[in-house]
């Protein structure tokens, strides 16, 4: 399993990463494993407004989904449409896989560090 | 096997209808359909054929055991279904003059009675087509009554974790917020969690009892009274109740509004997923909103057209005629029987979730087995098609670890029972010699293991010419 | 005394012992003792299969079966096959449950996938789901696929079957969402009035029933502009004998087509088992409800087919799910399939013609006669309304000759005719009708 130093982490299983003032938002490699093979993104669209700590979209495997939700409260700037069509990127690559990016944001949960995120999927098995 | 259009011969058909013996009427142009109706062009005999080789790639009650957990797949008998097959049931139009359709309604009238006294109900409705049907029915029921009242601060159905999908589905569906209460390892209801659940935003609960387990929940008066006097109704989820019927009534457990499925406990067939029958049976105090049609004059609300699926109450009603007060409960009693004789068979082998008499089904929990052998409850379930038995319940319900839930039923012989029994103990032994066989079952099925992630990332719904 | 129970009480004995148990009473144990019901059930004795028939068939007897059916409003009297009422009865479809063990039914599966298929064909649809109820409950099922958190007033058009308006007043009280009623002119949808009730945002979907429950053909297309233009989806429910021939949903720009597929070679039954056909664009196929079969292939390559897309269900997203639907109506599909091959392209449309026709015939006789008139002057399919004087005792006079006349409604009577009534049969009414007007 895979926890990147430079990402933040929610411990609904979403990664953030921040950078100039937007907010890069995907789901961790641990959620894609638990997931099993991703089917289907149900994605939001550009413009739409996200509170932290709300769903935004769901991803589905054959036979769960799980609600994908925001860190941060902001507006949705850009949303990886490729997903769409290709939603095995999350699994195959889910840091690269990036689901939302967030402007303006007013609003952040509280996100834990690589090596707190590491203990908690650990915790959870 | 070849799909019905692969055999589609342009230019062949069945002679069904006689030359039209009246002047043609033609269609304007601008009403007229443009593109061709690309429907298959057979024969009779092809049409027959081709049915029949897909038939013999299904598995029915009539093929062999099929013990799915919750579905009650009993025998069903051929009586109900040549009765329904009448023409003097078929052939009657829904809005026919009252004094040509005594008949059907005497059906209605005639069922509704024996199940009310059957569940304890004083009122039933047939027009819910299926089980989630009447459920979203009988909570309509519960909305309708806080509306009436005034009281419009009730917001909230509370459902056990437990409970099968459709129940917050149809919560949902009444414009409901969902409370998920956990249950007790038994899945029975955890009364303290109940209690802290219970409030003035409280609209009901909804219940399964005997569990979704299997499991007869003992405190039932005690959480219908609490739920009561926080001001909800109780709301009876009728798929177990072929453990009980004639044996304890859901109207004396304190419930007010029920769903039966006559598909499961009236011994209806199931049809390859439907027609079922979701027959709602209330209290006196409810009767007011239960739904009507209103092409057949009646106000009020309505969950399909006309009187429901009345064909499928024919049958039930000849199945209840056919076991009257007698039968009735000596089914639910052999179907205890068989499920509990069946549990103890396997005593040694595959462990059951709960050490204890169960109701109508049992729930095995191979997690233990899956950690010794690596041997999931997926695969022991495949192995079974192996055998030409129908796999059980898998993994329902969710808070058994691997769990595989079987429901003999009482049409099942003490013989049949045997084999099973022997067949599964056979695999506990396979599984502990041949793991990797017993991964890669079924071996001789119709099809390998189907790719359920290709389905569902590359959906193809329906066959086109080009493919 | 009836029952299906195999094993002998000799066996039940031996059975309870092996539990360790003496007594059936024994099982129940966790059932409180005060509510153990301590009396017999009061409904009647159980019977041998020989004393059911007579009972049931007894019943029966009290039903009228009509030679002539010139009603319909929801519910049709088509001519079906015989191959349609055996390949539905062969025992192994009959006693399935739903294909979950994709392993042990394909059969099932394969049947349902050409279900699909047809539906397609017959809408110009391109996804269609394995069936609802019925033509109502799919109306409502449509409607709730339109809304989101943003739109959420449902139109309906009041030249809807009653029935059909009153169910999806019902799933939108279940949501607490609104539902309006777009007003009639000349027994056809009032575009102006639509197009009024259209303006502001909050409009999720328009349903209107082709043709409408008076017998006319809408202005389909027209209406389908009319409702793009606000942003709002076009639903429409169609009769399936009428597609063989009339614009289909797709070519009149609909994003939603269901409709009752009754007339698919189902019987009249006293209004059930009927079944809901749902088809729509590929762009909204994760937001069909129920189940939906696809194709796969298996762990040797070769083609198979599952219950697909799973995850929009309720089994799995619980309250979140768009319906609660499980069950749906899979053997009256497999009928409307086995309905559908049986009449072919050609039967099919022979079958539209010939009520198309028939309707007509009936009513230039009828409208010959001094006093009756057609109530609206709208191009009708197979049904028309007529504003007629004595209606009650012409029903009357009818039913004593065996046929069932229109439907009473508050403006006149409703007819239906179909290819089986045969010229004589129409000749025969119409001169019945003019003797009770003579």
């Amino acid at each position: 399993m895979n926890y990147p130093k430079e990402l933040s982490y929610a411990k609904t299983h979403e990664w953030v990463k921040t950078e100039d003032g937007v907010s890069v938002i995907g789901i961790t490699d641990y959620a894609q494993h638990a997931l099993g093979d991703v089917v289907f993104v149900n994605l939001p669209q550009e413009g739409d407004v996200v509170t932290a700590g709300e769903s935004f979209g769901d991803v589905e495997s054959v036979k769960a989904v799980s609600d994908i939700i925001s860190p941060v409260t902001g507006t949705i700037c850009a949303v990886n449409e490729e997903l769409a069509d290709s939603p095995e990127l999350l699994n195959n690559d889910p840091y690269g896989a990036w689901i939302i990016k967030v402007q303006d944001v007013s609003d952040t949960d509280e996100l834990l560090d690589a090596a707190a995120y590491e203990a908690l999927c650990a915790q959870e098995g | 096997m070849k799909l019905i259009f692969e055999k589609s011969v342009n230019g062949r058909s069945c002679t069904i209808l006689p030359k039209c013996d009246v002047k043609q009427t033609c269609l304007d142009e601008d009403l007229e359909r443009q593109s061709s109706l690309d429907l298959p062009q057979l024969g009779e005999s092809d049409i027959s054929r081709h049915y029949t080789e897909l038939c013999k790639n299904v598995y029915g009650v009539n093929d062999g055991f099929y013990p799915l957990g919750s579905c009650t797949m009993k025998y069903n008998p051929r009586i109900d279904e040549q009765i329904a097959s009448m023409p003097a049931f078929t052939d009657i139009h829904p809005l026919a003059p009252e004094a040509s359709t005594e008949g059907c309604r005497e059906v209605l009238d005639l069922a509704g009675k024996y199940l009310c006294e059957i569940t304890g109900m004083d009122d039933m409705t047939f027009q819910p087509a299926a089980g989630a049907h009447g459920e979203f029915t009988g909570v309509l029921l519960i909305k309708q009554y806080h509306k009436a009242r005034g009281d419009e601060k009730r917001t909230k159905i509370i459902v056990p974790d437990s409970a099968h999908g459709t129940n917050p589905a149809t919560a949902a569906m009444c414009g409901f917020q969902v409370v998920n209460i956990s249950s007790s390892e038994d899945g029975c209801v955890d009364l303290d969690a109940l209690k802290a659940a219970l409030g003035e935003d409280t609209a009901g609960l909804m219940l399964t009892n005997p569990n979704t387990l299997g499991i007869f929940d003992e405190n039932i008066l005690e959480i219908t009274r609490l739920v009561h006097e926080a001001g909800g109704l109780c709301y009876y989820d009728g798929a177990n109740l072929n453990a009980v019927m004639g044996i304890v009534r859901p109207g004396d457990m304190g419930f007010d509004c029920i769903h039966l499925n006559l598909h499961k406990t009236f011994a209806t067939p199931h049809g390859g997923g439907g027609p079922g029958a979701g027959a709602v049976g209330c209290k006196a105090f409810l009767k007011d909103y239960l739904p009507s049609s209103a092409i057949m004059g009646s106000k009020g609300i309505q969950v399909r057209s006309f009187s429901g699926n009345f064909l499928v109450v024919v049958k039930a009603l000849t199945y209840i005629l056919t076991l009257g007060r007698e039968g009735i409960p000596e089914a639910a009693r052999n179907a205890v029987l068989n499920a509990n004789y069946l549990m103890k068979r396997l005593e040694g082998t595959f462990e059951p979730a709960f050490e204890r008499i169960c109701m109508h089904e049992f729930v095995l929990g191979l997690g233990r087995f899956k950690e010794q052998t690596g041997v999931s409850a997926l695969d022991v379930a495949k192995s079974l098609i192996d055998r030409g038995i129908h796999p059980p319940t898998m993994y329902f319900p969710l808070i058994v670890h691997e769990a595989l839930m079987f429901e003999p039923t009482e049409t099942e012989s003490m013989e049949t029972l045997d084999h099973v029994a022997d067949v599964l103990r056979e695999l506990y032994e396979l599984a502990h010699k041949d793991p990797e066989y017993m991964k890669g079952a079924p071996h001789n099925a119709q099809i390998g293991r189907p790719d359920e992630v290709q389905a569902a990332r590359n959906p193809i719904l329906r066959w086109k010419a080009d493919d | 005394m009836g029952h299906y129970i195999p094993s002998t009480e000799a066996q039940q004995k031996q059975m309870l012992c092996d539990i360790g148990l003496n007594d059936f009473k024994d099982l129940y144990k966790d059932v409180p003792a005060s509510m153990y019901l301590d009396r017999k059930l009061d409904i009647p004795e159980g019977k041998s299969e020989l004393e059911v028939q007579r009972a049931m068939a007894s019943i029966a007897s009290r039903n009228k079966v009509y030679k002539t059916v010139l009603r319909g409003a929801g519910s049709y009297d088509h001519y079906i096959p015989s191959i349609v009422r055996y390949i539905p009865a062969k025992e192994e479809f009959l006693t399935a449950y739903t294909p979950y063990q994709a392993e042990l039914s394909q059969g099932v599966l394969q049947s349902i996938f050409e279900y699909q298929t047809m539906i397609c064909m017959l809408t110009g649809m391109d996804v269609s789901n394995a069936s609802v109820y019925d033509g109502a409950t799919a109306a409502a099922e449509a409607a709730a696929m339109c809304r989101d958190r943003k739109r959420r007033v449902t139109l309906i058009s009041e030249s809807t079957h009653p029935d059909v308006i009153n169910t999806v007043r019902t799933y939108c009280f279940g949501t607490d969402d609104e539902l309006r009623l777009v007003p009639c002119k000349d027994g056809k949808t009032d575009k102006e009035a639509l197009k009024q009730m259209l303006q502001g945002a909050d409009v999720s979907g328009f349903y209107v029933q082709q043709p409408n429950f008076f017998g006319l053909f809408e202005d389909a297309t027209e209406l389908g502009n009319i409702v793009h233009e606000a942003g709002a989806m076009f639903i429409m429910g169609c009769n399936p004998i009428a597609l063989a021939i009339m614009k289909t949903p797709a070519e009149c720009g609909a994003d939603i087509a269901v409709g009752e597929g009754q007339p698919l070679g189902l019987p009249m039954g006293y209004g059930g088992p009927y079944l809901g056909f749902m088809a729509t664009t590929a762009k909204n196929m994760r937001k069909l409800p129920g189940r939906i079969v696809g194709q796969t292939t298996d762990s040797k390559g070769e083609r198979c087919f599952v219950l697909s897309l799973q995850a929009r269900e309720q089994h799995i997203r619980r309250e979140k799910a768009s319906s609660n639907i499980c069950s749906n109506e899979a053997l009256c599909a497999l009928t409307a399939s086995v309905y559908m091959a049986a009449m072919g392209p050609s039967g099919m449309k022979e079958v539209a013609s010939q009520c198309m026709a028939k309707a007509h015939y009936l009513a230039a006789e009828l409208c010959s006669i001094k006093g009756v008139k057609m109530c609206f002057d709208g191009r009708f399919f197979h049904e028309f309304l007529l504003d007629m004087p004595k209606a009650d005792e012409i029903l009357a006079k009818l039913d004593e000759n065996g046929i069932l006349g229109g439907l009473r409604t508050s403006d006149g009577i409703l007819w239906c005719v179909t290819e089986k009534a045969s010229k004589v049969d129409l000749d025969r009414t119409v001169s019945i009708v003019r003797e009770v007007l003579a």
